[in-house]
């Protein structure tokens, strides 16, 4: 049951009290889905995949991450300093991640649309870790006025 | 680590003992270690060193799973039966170090061993090690779930937490709670990754 972001404003004082949307469960969903569509097409390598599967996949990682921060922004009173503080960092870290993923793919001679499928794969892994880190630690600060 | 979820706010506030630990989050000291870690995986790889991809992947294994294995089944019940206090401090040296190390293992035998499968012909469909490399990806692909999206999160929150002048119990046991239901887990999958590798490696 996703909860009114609004209650969140009238809830309780302390943070570990108050309900939040399923920012992190979606955000991990959809990491789950883009680790799947990761393995499927690392399990073809080195021949060239078949993009159907591991394309819907990623569409509908892509939703959940989107869904994500949907319901993120429309918080209210939240520690958006501790979460962008959190996400910059995150953030950083997992492009570097990601960025190691890149060039093996691309040291190994993958071309086309598999590596665009595989790029568009490693943007929304670059985006859900962070965004998992930085909602786990904001919803436990108190927000700032 | 039976108690951890009846930690009443503040408990480590006011708990008597030595004062707390200041704590870095990410441990600044090492992050030329992690680089020095990271510049050499991307060598192996774009050199495609057989020495150096077999090293970053048996040692980074080794490493990652025997952490894994041993802070899971070994370190963990016993901080369960510690005292408040002393889990605190130990969570505060202990866990800042597993934010730069675990990352850092998974990278580097992660990446050389993708290298290193397609070097040899590992994942070549009529290689006989072919399957129980798709098996390892799956189950690699289970531990990244769970590294990523539950436990990380968990233990950059626990750090932040205990960094705040009256860290809240109640909110480090829900978050450390993560890391009991998940041990089991990855206990599974880390014994699983033995049987698979020590299998491509006598086949």
């Amino acid at each position: 049951m996703i909860a009114d972001p609004n209650q969140v404003a009238a809830g309780p004082t302390r943070p570990i009290d108050r309900r939040f949307p399923p920012v992190a469960e979606l955000a991990t969903v959809s990491l789950a889905l883009v680790v799947v569509g990761g393995v499927l097409m690392a399990s073809y390598v080195p021949r060239r995949p078949p993009l159907g599967v591991p394309g819907a996949i990623a569409a509908v990682s892509a939703a959940l991450v989107l869904a994500s921060v949907f319901l993120l922004s429309r918080l209210d009173r939240f520690a958006w300093d501790r979460f962008f503080l959190a996400f910059r960092w995150g953030l950083l870290a997992y492009v570097i991640s990601a960025g190691m993923i890149a060039f093996a793919f691309i040291r190994d001679h993958t071309r086309g649309a598999p590596l665009a499928l595989v790029l568009g794969m490693l943007v929304i892994f670059a985006l859900d870790v962070p965004l998992i880190i930085a909602f786990t630690v904001a919803r436990y600060a108190t927000p700032t006025e | 680590m039976t108690d951890v979820g009846r930690l009443p706010a503040g408990t480590l506030d006011a708990a008597p003992g030595p004062p707390r630990p200041q704590i870095q989050v990410v441990p600044l000291r090492g992050l030329p270690i992690v680089a020095a870690v990271v510049a050499f995986v991307i060598a192996s790889i774009a050199g495609n060193w057989l020495w150096a991809l077999v090293f970053c992947h048996v040692v980074g294994g080794a490493l990652w799973t025997a952490i894994d294995l041993f802070v899971g089944l070994i370190v963990g019940p016993i901080l369960g039966r510690l005292s408040i206090p002393a889990r605190a401090e130990f969570s505060a040296r202990f866990m800042p170090k597993m934010v730069l190390l675990m990352p850092t293992l998974v990278l580097m035998t992660l990446a050389a061993g993708f290298q290193l499968a397609l070097r040899e012909g590992n994942l070549a469909p009529t290689s006989p090690n072919h399957v129980w490399l798709i098996v390892s990806f799956c189950v690699v692909g289970v531990m990244a779930v769970i590294a990523l999206g539950v436990l990380e999160p968990a233990n950059i929150a626990v750090l932040v937490e205990m960094r705040k002048p009256a860290p809240d119990g109640e909110v480090i046991a829900r978050l450390m709670r993560r890391f009991l239901v998940t041990a089991g887990i990855t206990g599974v999958m880390q014994v699983a990754t033995l049987i698979i590798m020590t299998r491509v490696a006598t086949q």
